[in-house]
């Protein structure tokens, strides 16, 4: 949320080199946990660690003080829907960029459901010069795994991996053909490429809105069963042993699921997946009285569920969390539930949310940063996520501890609809900066 | 004419559900819907005590006879009302029910009795107008009204729900009014039972606090109250049962299923009913057993009651706001 102040820092400013002192320096990819400065001198890193104080950097240009606060490579959200190009009025790579670098994202992952669909290199190539212009967080596009998404002929993987897609997806369409699947993961593989599944079996779930449950009964809602989701993760899981390749489960929700990865990652397959904070910080009672802010994809479990998650948090089985930022206006929200659309706006409570599972112990924080940055960044091999010299200069600098209230209106995204809404969160973004550049900065 | 026959306040503004009413709150509305039956079984049925005020039919999805007995309550209260029928095909869409909400509450109705094909849909509705909402049934969540009216012909007829061992039968998935019933009956101390094909009981439906049969012989056992739910084709997305004929054959309520049950049970049903579906015809038309017609008679006077008891809520809000 925004609590501080954009700037327009441009990529054709001028950058002299800047220290980043007294802070408590964060780097999982390194596990670097220690007080100490980061120096930067354009747009790179060129040195971290102890030595970097307020004394020893005298001769940088500009010194902040980081008053002990965290400093951690800026994160990295795989999992974000722009809605630019073709519906621009829930986001755009500009109000969304902007909702980012509030929530200390500086390098995201967009989903390929816009309109048109991203399957084309012209549109790869559209979304990556676009988010360079705005000069906010850097931005990666999926491609579509088959053609507009339809799940029936896949698409130019290669050819788009060539144009800058890192990874692959039917967004929050599950590929539901089994036979499309298996060539997709075995084609996939050919180029070595990443093949991303929402996994949700479309036949069991069809109709269902909100988990299958006694509060779905109670509310007289067609209820939507865990089992869809364990059903296509159990099936994909055998597809990946027959045709080997790479396969990660996006925003993994239940404890059947969860089971099923973590003896398919025992047994050697190259499985991943990640989990959005909605799935280990609400569940299903969330929805109350047809709060459609709650509605989301896969729909919020039980507390069994949500438990689930955390497990799988901390011993590894889910490897990465990502926002899973679905923008949706108010006419998309403010309707009879089953009517209303799917998603929830993350980006700017990613890090606070994200930040429970250490103030509540399930693990230590710098566990909780490595599944926001080294973990991402490995996966899709991207050119972000670490603190070391000769890296870009994306910094997050966080107050682990200060507490603040999510409120939707008051969210940078152009779209409000926080399943947080009201939430009290303690973990505040204080600064972000991109390539050496400070692009929002909260006044202290 | 004579004042209201009902004195006791309704501490809700809008009467959405059963689902938190405590039972001293029901017994309110039971006691009230009472004394209106007995006001319309005399030839003077007319009362003031809606005199002024406005009331709006706003129905989402088709309906005769609750509509009717709505406006029949209404117009016995004095009140002006008013009845719009909105075409499903072109309100399905929640903008329009939001904007119909505003349209609505600028022409400063009173009451807004609503039914909508989407569960919730009532609640979001009454979230935007300044009156007092009454649901006229919400998709498969709820429909009160016909829970009180069924709880009503069950007190008339035994003088008590506390304790009667009552069976709910059907399509309770699809059921606003089952579920309605089950907070209801359950709340006010009956045993309540269900029974149905397991693709047609919801999820965690012992969860009310009920017991959970899937054989109607089982299930009608030593009932003092068997209540027949309409298979509701129209909202069945896909195929629960695999046909008609096998339905009735193991759930349909006919004289040798119903011999389970106490030799005086009560047969009651929401209506329309489906003949040879869920019910057959000589049950259904056997009025030493079937209270079915009743059912619509009580509708009237638990309908004026609730009108007369939020109408008299909105008074209040209506002197506050001076």
């Amino acid at each position: 949320m925004a609590h501080g102040n954009w700037t327009h820092a441009m990529p054709d400013d001028p950058l002299g080199s800047v220290a980043y002192v007294n802070a408590r320096l964060l780097d999982p990819a390194t596990g670097l946990d220690a007080m100490g400065g980061v120096l930067t001198e354009g747009e790179k890193v060129v040195a971290v660690g102890p030595n970097i104080t307020r004394e020893g950097a005298s001769l940088a240009d500009t010194i902040v003080d980081c008053r002990g606060q965290c400093l951690a490579p800026g994160l990295i959200d795989i999992r974000v829907q722009i809605r630019e190009p073709g519906e621009e009025h829930k986001g755009t790579l500009e109000s969304e960029g902007r909702a980012a670098t509030a929530g200390g994202v500086t390098t995201y992952v967009c989903l390929p459901n816009t309109t048109p669909v991203i399957a084309e290199v012209s549109e790869v190539e559209f979304v990556a010069r676009r988010a360079r212009l705005l000069g906010l967080s850097k931005v990666y596009p999926y491609g579509a795994v088959t053609k507009d998404l339809k799940g029936v002929e896949i698409a130019e993987i290669g050819t788009l991996a060539g144009a800058g897609a890192v990874a692959f997806t039917d967004g929050e369409k599950a590929i539901a053909n089994t036979q499309v699947m298996r060539r997709a993961l075995s084609y996939a593989s050919t180029f070595g490429l990443l093949i991303v599944q929402h996994p949700e079996e479309p036949g069991l779930a069809a109709g269902g809105v909100m988990n299958e449950g006694e509060i779905a009964t109670r509310l007289g809602l067609p209820g939507l069963p865990s089992a869809a989701e364990t059903i296509l993760v159990e099936r994909d899981l055998r597809l990946l042993a027959l045709t080997g390749g790479r396969l990660h489960f996006a925003h993994v929700s239940c404890a059947e699921a969860i089971d099923a990865i973590r003896k398919a990652k025992a047994a050697g397959l190259r499985v991943t997946c990640d989990t959005a904070p909605p799935y280990f910080a609400l569940n299903e009672t969330s929805v109350g009285d047809y709060r459609t802010f709650a509605k989301l994809s896969p729909p919020l479990r039980g507390e069994r569920d949500r438990e689930a998650v955390v497990a799988a948090l901390a011993d590894g089985t889910i490897d990465v969390i990502a926002s899973d930022h679905a923008p949706q206006d108010e006419d998309s929200k403010r309707l009879p539930f089953a009517q209303a659309a799917n998603g929830g706006v993350g980006l700017e409570t990613l890090l606070s949310v994200s930040l429970e599972l250490y103030h509540n112990g399930h693990l230590p924080l710098l566990e909780v940063i490595g599944k926001l940055t080294r973990a991402p960044s490995e996966l899709m091999n991207l050119p972000a996520g670490k603190l070391s010299p000769g890296e870009a200069a994306d910094i997050v600098i966080f107050d682990p501890d200060r507490a603040w209230k999510v409120d939707a209106d008051q969210l940078a995204s152009k779209s409000k609809n926080s399943p947080f809404d009201g939430r009290p969160v303690q973990g505040m973004v204080i600064r972000t900066v991109i390539d050496g550049r400070t692009v929002y900065a909260v006044e202290n | 004419m004579a004042d209201p026959p009902v004195t006791a306040a309704f501490p809700h503004r809008h009467l959405l559900g059963i689902e938190g009413l405590s039972p001293d709150e029901i017994t309110i509305l039971l006691d009230a819907s009472d004394a209106y039956v007995e006001l319309n079984r005399q030839a003077e049925k007319k009362r003031d005590a809606l005199r002024g005020r406005t009331v709006i039919n706003l129905f989402f999805e088709s309906s005769t006879r609750t509509r009717t007995s709505f406006e029949l309550a209404g117009k016995r209260l004095s009140a002006d009302v008013i009845n719009m029928s909105v075409g499903t095909s072109s309100v399905n869409k929640g903008e329009s029910l939001i904007d119909t909400a505003m349209t609505l509450n600028a022409m400063h109705p009173d009451v807004l009795v609503v039914r909508h094909g989407e569960s919730g849909a009532v609640k979001l509705l009454s979230e935007k107008v300044n009156c007092a909402v009454i649901n006229a049934g919400d998709g498969s969540h709820e429909h009160p009204t016909q829970a009180l009216l069924d709880a009503l012909t069950i007190r008339r007829r035994l003088g008590r729900l506390e304790g009667l061992t009552i069976a709910i039968c059907g399509d309770v998935l699809h059921s606003r009014v089952a579920r309605s019933n089950l907070l209801l009956l359950t709340t006010m101390g009956a045993r309540v039972r269900v029974i149905g094909p397991r693709t047609l009981l919801p999820a965690n439906v012992e969860r009310y606090g009920v017991e959970v049969f899937h054989d109607m012989k089982a299930g009608l056992d030593g009932c003092d109250i068997v209540m027949m739910l309409r298979l509701q084709m129209e909202r069945m997305q896909g195929n629960f049962i695999p046909s008609i004929r096998e339905y009735f054959q193991f759930f349909g309520l006919d004289y040798d299923k119903l011999a389970a049950a106490k030799e005086d049970a009560l047969i009651m049903h929401p209506g329309p009913s489906n003949r040879g579906v869920e019910i057959d015809s000589e049950v259904a038309d056997d009025f030493s057993r079937s209270v079915i017609r009743e059912q619509v008679e009580m509708g009237v006077a638990v309908r004026m009651a609730c009108l007369d008891l939020l109408g008299r809520n909105t008074e209040e809000l209506g002197a506050r706001n001076l």
